[in-house]
């Protein structure tokens, strides 16, 4: 069997298994990238060897990550970003960086290899920390863009520091200011073509692409744009994922960013995985079971500094408190620059290689660590919350206000309502956790308060013990049901307008005894519905009528269905028996509408009707 | 089980004067159990026009009168009560074969009019007298079994003093709670349902 068809089996194996299990297991799909590569590298069932030249072709899946990431972001809101990226970056990097480098040094590591392994582990991973904000959706949050920001900033460090790096060594290395300045110059250069190209050729030519109308043309084609635009980077020795992430950026605003995207997606899935596991792989057991103590205490100190520094940047950063232990978290772990940092000084000689590899399994094993880090987290800090609903955070909301409408969650829903209000001179008082979102608001005009409406001071604030209406128009389910409980035992004279995520989240506010709750999409999926049917050649009232009572016998379905959630089998039988009702009652009708066709016309005064 | 049905309709009951005063009247006894009446507030319950017929036949099948509380509008029932009509008294249910399910009930019309009792008049800008509208009610009623009492009609509606309009909810409750002892019943003609030959009946459906 030829060789790449072997590893191919072998790693979309692992994966294949892996993955699912891991993420039935409640662990995400992150660790099981790692296990399994665990599981076929050298130090388990040995069924590949080569981890690290597998490390530098999986990397690419970082920078298809981070161009997807560019592409999310146009430049006047990463310019927005400036300040968080190079303020906060250089404080997470630098802070990092002095604290390990004076700890080494107290104990008594010699100052160089102090130096190098602080700046290595100081480096977050970019990896982790994108792919797990995308798993979770977390993204446009507080947290997400801090997590965004400071991982940007370390993409731009690594480049001074790569070059740094090898300067440390014990050998002397003359001519190299001049080369490093011509070396400067070029790399100027290179931004400078992407830039200056993104801006001018790159939309002409996809669209000369587009119009040839062979899509996996224009697959290639977006493949080909970060592939060239990486080799460009390494060529002048910089980051190849910032300028994937600069030519993201600059097609931001393009017509072609969808596409572009869904082209990529599965690209970076199945790279980023590839990735996962050769760190996986990439973890050198011989070195661990050498000095476990070591290892141990050192993975433990260095997340333990890198963690306290994050939290002191958490909270001057004003993330919200339900926020921060992931923000903390995601960038505690050391990240594939280490890696390249350590290879670096080891071929610089100013680490050894014994050193290096075992810097690099501290690295490995932070970050098999980070996503159990988040799972306990997560736990913990949830019943934290719940402990301390005293939070020290400046919420802006001080006069107690006194409006008969609570808006809770000022997102794509609760605007419309809010705006419904507005239009027809009804105030309400408005709570968002999102202070972009709040600042947004406040510029168009309306009164929105930040602070996280499941706290029952800022409810009371918020003047819940004498409004007539609370609006639960937030969309993370638990916060939503968290809300309602804490609504219904506090303020039991409030009527209750939910937004309901699915059916789901329908049965569980219904459960709550909330009389009205709305499936969030269900009125917009049937107008558009009744467009399809209107096209089919259906007469625009009946189509309304169509859809009129499919609603009516789906909201009684969702009725009752609710006292037995939960019992998968008789869910399936009743949902059964429901469809073939409504089977049924179309067909009477059909039948009734076969049998008196024609006749409708006839209507005249005193005669009955026809609908 | 009460076995008088009050359908109101107004379409704007917000901005009414006689009907919100009907309703402030009649709601609480109908909410009471054992009430003399059953009101129902058709706005208020479909206001998205999708009527739910099972239920509401249901209640008419409970009634023996059916009142019809509602303002003319030209000349008229209010959108929704005709729906309602349309989509209600089905056929094969209210008339037609088998269509014998409110034969023999009262129905009863109570109307308020913007004119004046003199605009309803041939020198009036009404041009006829009011009688001359109650026939196509008269005609559905007799096609349903049911039998017409006469109407009860506040005319000059949106000038009614607060007296004249305290008077006219007085009476109706009088009238609500001695039906059917109204000594005008007693001259009333039995109410024979009307039939139509079948080939001529255009069917309710929904084609």
């Amino acid at each position: 069997m030829p060789n790449w068809l072997l590893l191919s089996l072998i790693y979309l194996g692992a994966a294949v298994i892996a993955v699912p299990l891991a993420r039935f297991a409640g662990l995400g799909s992150i660790i099981g990238y790692l296990v399994a590569g665990i599981a076929i590298g050298p130090f388990g069932l040995k069924l590949v060897s080569d981890a690290q030249s597998m490390l530098h072709f999986a990397e690419f899946g970082v920078v298809l990550m981070l161009f997807l990431v560019g592409l999310e972001l146009e430049p006047r809101r990463l310019w927005a970003m400036r300040r968080p990226i190079f303020g906060w970056g250089s404080f997470q990097l630098l802070g990092s960086t002095a604290l390990m480098l004076a700890l080494a040094v107290a104990a008594g590591v010699p100052w160089r290899l102090a130096l190098v392994a602080a700046l290595g582990l100081a480096m977050s991973s970019t990896a982790i920390g994108l792919a797990v904000l995308n798993e979770r959706n977390l993204g446009s949050t507080t947290a997400g863009q801090g997590v965004l920001s400071v991982a940007l900033l370390q993409d731009i460090a690594a480049i001074p520091i790569l070059a740094l790096v090898p300067l440390l060594g014990s050998g002397a290395h003359d001519g190299e200011a001049v080369d490093s300045w011509l070396e400067a110059a070029r790399a100027l250069g290179v931004i400078a073509i992407i830039v200056l190209g993104g801006r001018l050729l790159l939309r002409p030519t996809l669209r000369w692409i587009a119009r040839s109308k062979t899509p996996e043309i224009f697959t290639a084609a977006a493949l080909l744009l970060v592939v060239a635009i990486a080799a460009l980077m390494q060529s002048v020795g910089l980051s190849m994922a910032l300028g994937a992430f600069l030519a993201g950026v600059l097609l931001a605003e393009s017509e072609y960013r969808r596409e572009l995207e869904t082209d990529l997606e599965p690209f970076k899935g199945l790279l980023l995985g590839l990735f996962f596991i050769a760190v996986g792989m990439s973890i050198d057991f011989r070195v661990v079971m050498q000095h476990p103590g070591l290892i141990v205490g050192l993975v433990a100190a260095f997340l333990m500094l890198k963690a306290l520094l994050l939290r002191a940047m958490a909270r001057a950063m004003a993330i919200p408190l339900a926020e921060r232990s992931v923000f903390i978290v995601l960038l505690t772990q050391g990240g594939e620059f280490g890696f390249v940092v350590f290879q670096a000084a080891s071929q610089g000689r100013v680490i050894d290689a014994e050193t290096a590899s075992l810097l690099v399994a501290v690295v490995a094993l932070s970050m098999l660590l980070t996503p159990l880090l988040l799972l306990a987290s997560d736990r913990w800090w949830a019943a934290h919350l719940q402990a301390h609903r005293k939070d020290t955070t400046a919420h802006r909301i001080e006069a107690p206000q006194s409006t008969p409408v609570i808006i809770a969650g000022w997102g794509r829903y609760g605007q419309i309502i809010g705006r419904l209000l507005f239009a027809n001179g009804l105030s309400a008082t408005v709570l968002d956790h999102s202070a972009d979102q709040v600042e947004a608001a406040r510029r168009f005009g309306w009164q929105v308060y930040y602070g996280d409406a499941t706290r029952l001071d800022l409810l009371r604030v918020a003047g819940a013990g004498q409004a007539k209406v609370l609006v639960v128009a937030i969309d993370d389910v638990d916060q939503n049901l968290a809300l309602v409980d804490l609504a219904r035992q506090h303020f039991p004279q409030l009527s209750i307008v939910a937004r309901a995520r699915n059916a789901r989240h329908w049965t569980q506010l219904y459960q709550r005894g909330v009389p009205f709750i709305e499936r969030e999409t269900l009125d917009s999926a049937l107008m558009s519905g009744r467009s399809v049917l209107e096209l089919l050649g259906v007469e625009p009232h009946r189509a309304r009528t169509l859809a009129q009572r499919f609603r009516r016998h789906s909201v009684e379905q969702l009725v009752a269905m609710a006292p037995h959630m939960g019992d998968e089998q008789r869910l399936i039988s009743l949902s059964k028996a429901g469809r073939e009702q409504l089977e049924q009652l179309l067909a009477q009708e059909r039948e009734l509408a076969e049998r008196t066709r024609g006749r409708s016309d006839g209507a005249s005064g005193g005669e009955a009707p026809t609908a | 089980m009460s076995d008088i049905l009050l359908l109101l309709a107004h379409p704007d009951l917000q901005h009414s004067r006689v009907h919100a005063a009907l309703r402030a009247a009649l709601q609480p006894e109908s909410a009471r159990a054992g009430a003399r009446w059953a009101l129902r507030d058709l706005y208020a319950q479909y206001p998205d026009y999708v009527i739910d017929v099972a239920a509401e036949q249901a209640a008419l099948l409970q009634a023996r009168l059916v009142v019809w509380l509602h303002p003319v509008h030209w000349y008229s029932m209010p959108p929704l009560l005709k729906l309602w009509l349309d989509e209600v008294f089905s056929y094969g249910w209210a008339y037609g074969p088998g269509g014998d399910r409110l034969a023999g009930k009262d129905l009863w019309l109570v109307v308020s009019t913007g004119g004046t009792e003199a605009s309803y008049r041939p020198d009036g800008h009404n041009r006829f007298f009011i009688d001359a509208f109650w026939p196509p009610y008269e005609q559905t009623a007799s096609l349903a079994g049911m039998r017409f009492l006469p109407p009860m009609v506040l005319h000059g509606a949106h000038r009614a003093a607060r007296e004249e309009i305290d008077e006219h909810v007085a009476v109706l409750v009088d009238r609500l709670r001695t039906w059917p002892a109204w000594p005008e019943i007693a001259d009333l003609m039995p109410c024979i349902q009307g039939v139509a030959p079948e080939g001529e009946r255009p069917a309710a459906g929904s084609s």
